[in-house]
């Protein structure tokens, strides 16, 4: 790369996310990386709920306790609505492999539908988790 | 590398205020990035009271005010303003775009902020260094590439092959969407960037050109090509309305497809 700066000092770099004003897209597509972060996190719960159901009731009900508390529940809601956030993203992005809903004002609806579907989502399968007693 | 803060040399500090000129009833502030090479200083911010009375409706109207009537001092790139040559591409209210094309009255906010195209090294005040961008266009070999003998006449196109150039050609290489894209802000020395994918696709899908195969071998890597997260900043900002993130996910299906 040729040097331009002729021999004056290093150049600053101009402001990037400190100017941003942001796009639904984009905080659709920060906030998809944030619940695959979420996702994984998850996976070790799951895989801690295994390891307790294998050391016995006493470890297992101490985990289901803890999961079952306020925090727990909120937790386990928070991960319901990364997973729908996730099945509804890789349906947008499915139909973007095809070249398909690529015109902002689209993607700005799908990404909007998406949030919506994980929250409205999360909540009727709690409310339904809710009235079989599973909770 | 993901860099979510500015370094050191960087960081905008606070500067002057330009009080409007006497007589002005109508103003409005502008918030402008300023840096000088030569002061050894940061960045800072000054703010100009513009007289809206006394210039035109567009941003770049207000910058030659302020720099014909406030401060000459003041560094931009303009030349065509009209939106066709692409050199008054900057950051105005938080989205890059045309200063040239985009009215001040249609910027948010108290003051219009304006600062140069993102993450970018900054020569003088609103004029980044563009030496990268123009190199990453220019390893696309953005030319016809052939190896039937020339014809006696021109090469020619059906208006069917030549309307798939719609939506590409137009692009002026204003840096707008590249230096939009936060991919491309962290892994811009590797990532291609949108303007420059376009231009791609633009010779990918040019009926005439016969270098498909060698232009697709060029882009398979996983940083050119594949950075695209489809975070659709380019497309939200293009100041000629044309859509990278959509040229950029038929070159992933030209990819596959022949594969495939």
């Amino acid at each position: 790369m040729t040097d331009t700066r002729g021999g004056l000092p290093d150049r600053p770099l101009s402001p990037h996310l400190q100017v941003w004003r942001w796009h639904i897209t984009m905080a659709c597509s920060i906030l998809h990386r944030a619940t695959v972060f979420a996702l994984y996190v998850g996976v070790l719960l799951l895989a801690g709920w295994a390891v307790a159901l294998a050391s016995g009731p006493d470890a297992y009900a101490c985990y289901t306790g803890l999961l079952g508390s306020f925090l727990g529940k909120l937790v386990l809601f928070g991960l319901t609505v990364a997973l729908l956030y996730n099945v509804a993203y890789t349906v947008r992005q499915s139909f973007w492999d095809m070249g398909k809903g690529f015109t902002p004002k689209t993607a700005d609806m799908t990404g909007v539908g998406a949030i919506a579907f994980a929250v409205v989502g999360a909540i009727v399968v709690w409310v339904i988790a809710a009235q079989t007693g599973a909770l | 590398m993901v860099q979510l803060t500015l370094p050191k040399n960087s960081t905008v500090q606070n500067g002057k205020h330009w009080p409007a000129p006497a007589g002005a009833k109508n103003t409005r502030s502008f918030k402008i990035y300023r840096y000088d090479p030569e002061d050894g200083r940061n960045p800072r911010w000054d703010t100009y009271e513009v007289d809206v009375d006394a210039c035109g409706p567009m941003v770049l109207d207000a910058l030659l005010y302020i720099k014909n009537t406030i401060d000459p001092t003041l560094a931009f790139r303009r030349s065509c303003r009209e939106g066709v040559c692409g050199s008054c591409a900057m950051n105005i209210g938080g989205r890059n775009t045309l200063a040239c094309t985009h009215g001040h009255a249609d910027t948010p906010g108290k003051a219009v902020q304006i600062s140069p195209l993102p993450s970018q090294p900054v020569v003088k005040d609103l004029i980044p260094d563009l030496t990268l961008f123009y190199a990453q266009y220019a390893s696309i070999e953005p030319w016809l590439h052939t190896v039937t003998p020339e014809p006696q006449t021109e090469w020619k196109q059906s208006p069917e092959d030549r309307s798939k150039l719609d939506g590409l050609y137009e692009c002026i290489l204003c840096a707008c969407c590249s230096t939009s894209c936060p991919s491309y802000w962290w892994n811009g020395d590797k990532y291609l960037g949108p303007a420059t994918l376009l231009h791609a696709y633009r010779w990918l899908i040019d009926s005439r050109d016969e270098a498909t195969g060698d232009r697709l071998d060029n882009l398979e890597d996983p940083f050119k090509l594949y950075r695209c997260h489809t975070i659709m900043n380019c497309a939200q900002v293009c100041p000629k309305g044309l859509n990278p993130a959509k040229a950029i996910a038929e070159i992933k299906k030209m990819l596959v497809e022949r594969v495939v």
